[in-house]
């Protein structure tokens, strides 16, 4: 199937992508774990969390598609882009690495997800008003979840406060990304369509600052933050998620079941 | 809210309403508040659902169903629409639709649909003895719907339908 690119998107298209690219990335990452986490629960835990993000990313898919015209349907945007085509923050696409690393992911983004979607709840473009209303349901478990999960590994054992620890240092580079406005989003926030992020930093740090205090653990000095995947400049691991994920319409295009 | 239903939109209801839903198999799509309308519009027979949860796998299955349950009835022409919002609640769970989770041993939702996120938990009462002497296991359960939950008094453990 030949590759969707798409050349200088209205800027409400684009954020319909970047959001629904956040909630598909994330949502394929923790689906990785599928069969893998360290006990039965979690396994079940992180596999429906991934289908509350794939959920997500479907309507959002779906709404772009409706907005784009020209026939396309969800699936043309999941399986036929490039990496350089996707726009999601780069913190989703960070390898699952060891539990710990899983868990502070989820935190920092879910932390920001909850807000956001509720202050999106707002859009004037109705679906995606509707889409945050559900998603914010959702993402309150995501952060009681991982909330949880961060008081017991940070304030666990000397290993899993080490590991909690190192996850933080690893992941904390990239979240500035997710408070970042640029023209796509200026006029999208004027509008109303989109809600600025940055409205919903200090609830996000309190947030962290809260499961922070609870384990004693501190947010890490980082010399700069990371920055491109907005526009679609991505780490070398949104390759392997795609190579994966779109394997099956690559090699068999068109191929349904 | 809405005008009242004509007759054939009245049995085309009950006729989808009767539809179970496939993971909770005692209650049906009109106690969980997934069955939202019924219409007939320009002769086709639109049933309008929303799913509890975005991802929610049962989708696909109970719009099948409900296609099946109204074809059955003898209508002809049949669509299932699928709707977002208002976003579905448990507050929507009816008091007999609470009764038979917990008589099936599932505990119903314990209050309304709160905004608290970080730490904090409500009391969950055993679905099979009634102590509130209970520990959660996992937040997610056997669906994205319902937690993991084990009794310390009776031992048994069970799955909470969590507020929504």
């Amino acid at each position: 199937m030949t590759t969707l690119t798409l050349t200088a998107p209205s800027p409400h298209l684009a954020f319909l992508l970047r959001l629904a690219d956040d909630n598909l990335i994330l949502g394929h990452r923790l689906s990785e774990w599928t069969g893998h986490a360290p006990m039965l629960e979690e396994d079940i835990a992180l596999a429906n969390i991934a289908l509350d993000h794939i959920g997500a990313a479907r309507s959002l898919y779906d709404r772009a598609a409706e907005l784009h015209g020209e026939g396309l349907t969800e699936d043309d945007y999941a399986y036929r882009r490039d990496a350089r085509g996707y726009l999601n923050c780069l913190l989703v696409e960070r390898p699952n690495g060891d539990f710990a690393h899983t868990i502070v992911r989820q935190l920092l983004y879910s932390a920001f997800a909850l807000p956001y979607w509720a202050v999106l709840t707002a859009s004037t473009d109705a679906t995606i008003a509707a889409i945050a209303a559900k998603s914010e349901k959702e993402a309150r478990y995501h952060v009681r979840h991982s909330g949880d999960w961060f008081l017991r590994l940070g304030d666990g054992t000397d290993e899993s406060r080490t590991r909690t620890e190192a996850a933080l240092a690893a992941l904390w580079p990239y979240t500035g990304e997710l408070f970042e406005v640029d023209a796509t989003l200026e006029p999208l926030i004027a509008e109303g369509v989109a809600a600025d992020p940055r409205s919903v930093h200090a609830v996000w740090q309190q947030t962290i600052d809260q499961a922070l205090a609870a384990t004693g653990l501190t947010v890490p000095e980082v010399p700069f933050m990371q920055t491109g995947g907005r526009t679609g400049y991505h780490t070398e691991h949104l390759g392997f998620i795609l190579a994966d994920l779109q394997f099956m319409q690559r090699a068999y295009p068109g191929a349904t079941w | 809210m809405v005008s009242a239903r004509t007759p054939a939109e009245e049995r085309a209801w009950r006729a989808a309403a009767t539809v179970m839903d496939p993971e909770v198999p005692v209650l049906t799509i009109e106690d969980l508040g997934v069955l939202r309308e019924v219409r007939e519009e320009a002769g086709t027979i639109v049933a309008t659902i929303t799913p509890t949860y975005s991802g929610c796998p049962a989708m696909d299955l109970i719009s099948v169903q409900v296609e099946v349950a109204l074809r059955d009835a003898g209508f002809q022409d049949v669509k299932v629409k699928r709707v977002l919002s208002p976003a579905w609640t448990t507050d929507w769970l009816s008091e007999e639709g609470r009764q038979k989770l917990r008589t099936y041993g599932i505990a119903p939702p314990a209050g309304a649909a709160g905004r608290g996120a970080l730490f904090g938990e409500p009391a969950v009462a055993c679905p099979h003895c009634g102590s509130t002497h209970t520990t959660k296991v996992s937040e997610f359960g056997s669906t994205a719907c319902k937690a993991l939950y084990r009794c310390e008094s009776c031992r048994e453990p069970f799955d909470y339908f969590k507020c929504h």
